[in-house]
Formats: C-alpha cells, sequence, structure tokens
C-alpha cells in the first residue's frame, strides 16, 4: 500500500491538485448560480417562480453522469471545443446548483416572515430587506445542509475521471490498470479524498458553532 | 475524553476490517479452476461486449457476439465435451483483471495482449490472434501515420490496456486522453477530443466498419499477439485450453471462426493475424 503512495506521488499529487481545482471553481460557481435559482424561486412573480423550479427540478433528477457527458460529447460536436476537465467541471457545477438552490431556498423560507414585513415597513425596498437582513439569517441556518453539499461535491468531482480530466480519481484508475493492485490503489486515493473532505467537515461544524453563538 | 477513545476505536475497527478483507478473498482464485469446471460443467469465461468483431452486445437479443464469444464457446466444448456450458460476463480493459483477481471468471477472453508485466500477475494461454496497434482518424485529417502525432496533437486511448504506453513510447511529444471503454473513446473522437484513437487494429477496424467517416491509417507499430488471461497458478486450466486451442486450429474450427468475422472487413488479412 506504501509502494502505490510512493512510486506515483506525484502522479496523484497532480490528480489531487485537479480535483481540488475543479472543486473549487465548481464551489464558488455552484453557490453564487444555485442562490441565484433560489431566489427565483421565492419570487413574488409566478412565471419566474417556474423557471426556478424547472431548473431545480430538471438538474437534481437527471444523474451527474449524463450532465457531464451532455458537455464532453454533444457540445464539442455542435457549439464549442472543450475538454474534459472543462465539461467535468460544468457538469459538476450545475448539478450542485440545483441542490444548493434548494437548500437556500428552504434557508431564506425558514426565516420567520416578520423578518422581511419589518425590514420593507422601515422603508427597506425588497432586495435591501433580502440581501441586509434576510439572507444573512439564512445563511447561518443553512451552513449544516451546505457543508454536506460541499463534501458531497468534492466527492463527485470524481465525475472527471470518465471525461479524462486527469484528476485523483482517473490517476488512481490508471494506476490500478497498471499495477493491477486495484484495492490497494483504491485504498489510497479513498484517504487523499478523505485529507480533502475531513478538513472541510471540521470547518463546516466550527462555523455552525461559531454562528450559532452570534 | 471517553468518547474521543471511543471514536478512534470505532475507527481503527474499520481499518482493520478493511485490512482483513484485503488479506483474503484468495480462496475462490486459488482452487483449481479446471476440476470445478468439469463438476460444474461450466467455464465461466470473461468476454468483452464494447468492441466490434469481438465481443459486441447485440441490444436487440441482448446476446453477446464475436469471435472471441465463439472461441470461448468452442474451447468450452473442446474441453469439457458436448454438455459443457460457457457462461459470458461482460468485462472491460478496467475491470478484467480485477474481476480475475476476484474469481469472478474463470478466463478472460477480451482483446487482451500478452505482455511480460502482465505474465507476473497472469497466466495466459498461447496467442490465437495477432494484432497490432494502429491509429483511427478522421478521414480528413492530417495525421497519416504516429509520425505525425507532434507537440499539441492529442490521442485518445483506453484505461487499463497498454496501448496507452506503447503511443507514450512512439509519439512522447502528444498528449494521451485515457477513456473508460472503447465506446466512449469513439465517442470522444468524435466530439474533437483528440486527434486519433489508439488501440489494436482490430479493434479500430470494427469501428471503422460501424462509421466509415473514420479510417485507420499508418500500419501496425506494435506487436500485439491477443491471450487467454487466467489467475496465476491456474497451470491445469492453462494447459488444457493451449491443448483445446491447437485442436481447433488443426480441425479447422479456428480458421472458419475466423473468416466467419472478419473476411468482409475492408483491408484486413487473416492470414496476418494467425498466430
Amino acid at each position: 500500500m506504501i509502494n502505490i503512495l510512493t512510486n506515483n506521488f506525484g502522479t496523484l499529487i497532480s490528480g489531487l491538485g485537479y480535483t481540488l481545482l475543479s472543486s473549487i471553481i465548481a464551489l464558488v460557481a455552484s453557490l453564487i448560480i444555485g442562490t441565484v435559482f433560489a431566489l427565483l424561486e421565492i419570487s413574488h412573480k409566478k412565471w419566474v417562480r417556474v423557471i426556478g423550479k424547472a431548473y431545480v427540478e430538471f438538474i437534481r433528477n437527471i444523474p451527474l453522469l449524463v450532465i457531464t457527458m451532455a458537455f464532453y460529447v454533444i457540445v464539442p460536436q455542435f457549439v464549442m471545443q472543450m475538454d474534459g476537465f472543462t465539461a467535468g467541471t460544468i457538469g459538476l457545477t450545475i448539478y450542485t446548483s440545483a441542490f444548493i438552490a434548494e437548500t437556500v431556498r428552504a434557508g431564506i423560507q425558514a426565516v420567520p416572515a416578520g423578518q422581511m414585513e419589518g425590514a420593507r415597513s422601515n422603508g427597506l425596498s425588497y432586495t435591501q430587506a433580502m440581501v441586509h437582513i434576510v439572507f444573512p439569517q439564512a445563511i447561518k441556518i443553512v451552513v449544516p445542509s451546505l457543508g454536506n453539499q460541499f463534501i458531497n461535491l468534492v466527492k463527485n468531482s470524481s465525475i472527471l475521471a470518465f471525461v479524462a480530466g486527469f484528476d485523483l480519481m482517473y490517476q488512481g484508475k490508471i494506476i490500478a490498470a497498471t499495477t493491477f493492485n486495484t484495492f490497494d490503489t483504491y485504498l489510497v486515493v479513498g484517504v487523499l479524498y478523505l485529507v480533502v473532505t475531513m478538513p472541510m467537515s471540521y470547518a463546516m461544524r466550527y462555523l455552525e458553532k461559531h454562528w450559532s453563538r452570534a | 475524553m471517553a468518547k474521543r477513545i471511543r471514536r478512534l476505536g470505532v475507527l481503527f475497527a474499520a481499518l482493520a476490517m478493511l485490512l482483513v478483507v484485503s488479506g483474503c478473498g484468495k480462496s475462490v482464485a486459488d482452487s483449481d479452476a479446471l476440476a470445478r469446471a468439469k463438476r460444474t460443467d461450466k467455464i465461466v469465461w470473461g468476454v468483452k461486449a464494447d468492441t466490434r468483431l469481438f465481443g459486441l452486445m447485440n441490444t436487440k437479443t441482448g446476446q453477446i457476439q464475436g469471435f472471441e464469444v465463439d472461441m470461448a464457446k468452442a474451447l468450452t466444448k473442446q474441453i469439457l465435451g458436448k454438455n459443457g456450458k460457457a457462461e459470458l460476463t461482460q468485462i472491460t480493459s478496467d475491470t478484467r483483471v480485477p474481476m480475475l483477481k476476484a474469481g469472478n471468471v474463470d478466463a478472460v477472453i477480451g482483446t487482451m495482449t500478452i505482455t511480460p508485466e502482465r505474465l507476473k500477475q497472469l497466466n495466459f494461454s498461447k496467442s490465437y490472434f495477432s494484432a497490432g496497434q494502429s491509429l483511427l482518424v478522421a478521414k480528413d485529417s492530417k495525421i497519416k501515420s504516429v509520425k505525425d502525432l507532434k507537440k499539441g496533437t492529442s490521442v485518445i486511448g483506453v484505461q487499463g490496456s497498454n496501448s496507452v504506453d506503447n503511443i507514450k513510447k512512439a509519439a512522447p511529444d502528444t498528449r494521451v486522453l485515457q477513456l473508460s471503454d472503447y465506446s466512449q473513446a469513439f465517442t470522444a473522437l468524435k466530439s474533437h477530443q483528440g486527434d486519433a484513437l489508439t488501440t489494436d487494429n482490430g479493434i479500430l477496424y470494427g469501428m471503422s466498419q460501424q462509421d466509415p467517416r473514420y479510417v485507420v491509417v499508418g500500419g501496425t507499430f506494435t506487436k500485439e499477439p491477443y491471450g487467454i488471461a487466467m489467475n496465476k497458478g491456474q497451470t491445469n486450466l492453462t494447459n488444457a485450453m493451449n491443448q483445446a486451442l491447437d485442436t481447433l486450429q488443426k480441425n479447422g474450427t479456428y480458421e472458419r471462426l475466423l473468416k466467419k468475422w472478419f473476411s468482409d472487413v475492408p483491408g484486413f488479412d487473416v492470414q496476418e493475424v494467425q498466430p
């Protein structure tokens, strides 16, 4: 098991690098897109709500692999050139954004209605009330479930392995195939994923405690 | 504190269990596969289901068909007699070694090249097909042979196949993208993810036959003898396979099956592939 790690250290670390890069891009992008669609979902206008709902229901009910393959296979044939890393990261972003939209929506709706009403009656516009009063409270409520989404996102980034995205799982698959030592390789890969996800898990727990006190 | 220690304990217990699991699990693969095959009257074969001409799933009937599938059936009958049954299990380049090691299949006949590295881990029969690695490109491609794969080009291969190592040696400046199976690799080529697809010519001819907009160019640049893979130490089964192969070659069954599958493939030389 140590052999697998030492003989392929460079390859595995470069894979870990691609996994981290893809995860960070997808995390930031899906948080932004997810929040936008959450706001669409709670809009007062019905047609806006329908758009938000349709996006979330459509995206979260199809497998990540299908979304990713669409960007890897179909987009390059008809729209533009796109490599595996890009296709995988876009697929990951879109897929995760649907779940984040649902999480954030639930958070906003969990803030008591009086907060919005109070803010509006004090002269704030809807946008101001949302940004300064409701949204900060909602984020605190959803931190635990957002943490879940982020951890899932890092693990789901293994989708890159299917589209030659050079990530940790891709390198792991190749090492397993060349050394024939499948079990140990995936054990090492699993531990390397833990190295990323465990600190995230603890960071989220810290945030949860820290913010619930405030 | 006590809680934390207990938690650590659980973690260690889980790790210990993983180690135990990795330590055992050899019993199935180590027992004499030939004796078991004779007892149960069946050989469990790992065959490809994504490779035209060799082993391809017919989506209408749900049956896997191809040269290797026919060979597996003929070999089974030769080894076990008329009542012998060939049980077919789907494998990919990626899963064939783990499946063998875990004892899920007795033998793999799946476009698998005999290499010194693999011989350390597995037993191989004599070669039943001499293939060679080549390139598949779009008809109007600038790439005519492996020499044209310069810096800035990229080649698509399949994970777990030795064609990837060969292309890295033959064209060190090209970028290699490894996908999980041949159909995905061919789809990636059609989606312009790479300039060429590289693997054994037999497989590439199958793709070209399926979609004539893509052609095999440059001839072969390696020798790839395909063999039947079995677990290391399965001497009885390996000997039985070699004997059965000899018989099939002598009685003409082998050549009949070769012609059945390959005679109408453009540019394919039946004489060339016989070992």
